[in-house]
């Protein structure tokens, strides 16, 4: 039953990823490789239709992916596994949340848990750049650097990181750049 | 409360309604969640509706933060759970994530009709390189908010290691590090608590 799994599968991200919506990013990543439901291509689609729609990024993330699984409900079955242990963990919290507030074992884990999740971040996006930027793949099998790497890439992508340092604008605004950009040079 | 009849029980579903409907539109406005739904919340919980303080509303926000789980729905369930507890913070939450179903499922049904076309590849195609940027740049500021010693960039190291050589689930990796933040840090805790009766012995 897919709708049974996705829902079980997102209910497990909604309990463990710690930290905002980016953290269900290797989640996601390592699920798709274990179950073959999507690549790492439809995981790019996903976050910047995610990052510019409205909506929490986490959430918008689950139901893109559950919809391109297993449709309308398959979007809907992961969403709400996704929210479920949130709002189980807001009404647990809630009755003890003087004991919580400053609990000095909570800041511990969290010591241990935030450079970790950044860790896992990092590998995610390592393995989503072997596809946006680099061809690995290609060059596994040609074994010439020019297969490899795409200039225009790799230029782009610098250029669109100094951008999003220097003007901090909102996501959606080096999107939107971007499909221009994509279109005016054939990417 | 389950025996609420007739009146009551109206004005109670209405309450319920309302807490939905209130985080629907908080839900449909805000745009990339988390941080960006602080200002609304302020406005439309703090200002107009005057349902929580704002000091209130800043502790849940805190609470959200340093706790399992999507923020934007923690913060959302945590005021609905003051007003009418339970149900309250089910509809909350329903109310956040409902834009977000219906508005992706839109575009996802669009994307894959247009998915083949070659100028949908081009846009997309620079879009993800745009994307890797946006998460290198999330990266960097966790690093800065959560990497602030020797032992956060071991742990960095290690997870990243793992997660990219191994198969491990991220869920045991999570546990793990949770678990190594407590022992490490209880330990540098005792250490500094023993240096300074030293210390002050001398």
């Amino acid at each position: 039953m897919i709708y049974l799994r996705l829902f079980f599968e997102f209910f497990k991200i909604g309990l463990f990823a710690v930290g905002g919506g980016m953290a269900t990013l290797p989640f996601l990543q390592r699920l798709g490789e274990s179950t073959g439901w999507f690549d790492n291509q439809l995981i790019t689609d996903m976050v910047a239709i995610s990052e510019s729609t409205p909506g929490p990024i986490g959430i918008n993330m689950a139901t893109y992916v559950g919809y391109n699984v297993a449709g309308f409900w398959g979007g809907f079955a992961a969403t709400m596994g996704e929210v479920l242990p949130c709002v189980m963990l807001v009404i647990l919290f809630s009755k003890f949340l003087d004991k919580l507030s400053g609990n000095k074992y909570l800041d511990y884990a969290f010591y241990g848990m935030r450079p970790a999740v950044t860790g896992l971040i990092a590998a995610a996006a390592v393995s989503i750049m072997q596809v946006s930027i680099l061809n690995t793949e290609l060059f596994k099998q040609t074994g010439s650097i020019a297969d490899l790497a795409d200039p225009k890439k790799i230029i782009f992508f610098v250029l669109i990181y100094l951008a999003i340092k220097k003007f901090k604008k909102h996501p959606v605004a080096y999107i939107a750049v971007s499909a221009v950009a994509g279109l005016v040079f054939a990417f | 409360m389950g025996f609420a009849q007739g009146p009551e029980r109206m004005l109670r579903l209405k309450e319920l309604f309302d807490i939905y409907l209130k985080f629907f539109k908080i839900g449909a406005v805000t745009f990339g969640g988390g941080y960006a739904m602080l200002p609304i919340l302020r406005r439309e919980i703090v200002e107009k509706e005057k349902w929580l303080s704002e000091e209130a509303v800043m502790d849940f926000y805190a609470i959200s933060q340093s706790m399992p789980g999507i923020i934007a729905i923690n913060v959302g369930s945590f005021i609905g759970y003051q007003r009418r507890k339970k149900l309250g913070a089910a509809a909350a939450a329903l109310g956040v994530v409902s834009p977000c179903i219906i508005i992706i499922t839109i575009i996802a049904t669009c994307l894959s009709n247009f998915q083949d076309n070659v100028y949908v590849r081009h846009a997309l195609s620079a879009v993800s390189v745009c994307v890797c940027a946006l998460i290198l740049d999330s990266i960097v500021a966790m690093w800065k908010k959560g990497v602030k010693d020797i032992f956060g960039m071991v742990v960095f190291a290690i997870m990243l290691v793992l997660m990219t050589f191994t198969e491990t689930s991220p869920v045991l990796l999570v546990v793990l590090s949770a678990v190594c933040g407590i022992i490490c840090k209880s330990l540098q805790e005792r250490n500094k608590a023993k240096t300074e009766k030293g210390g002050n012995e001398k």
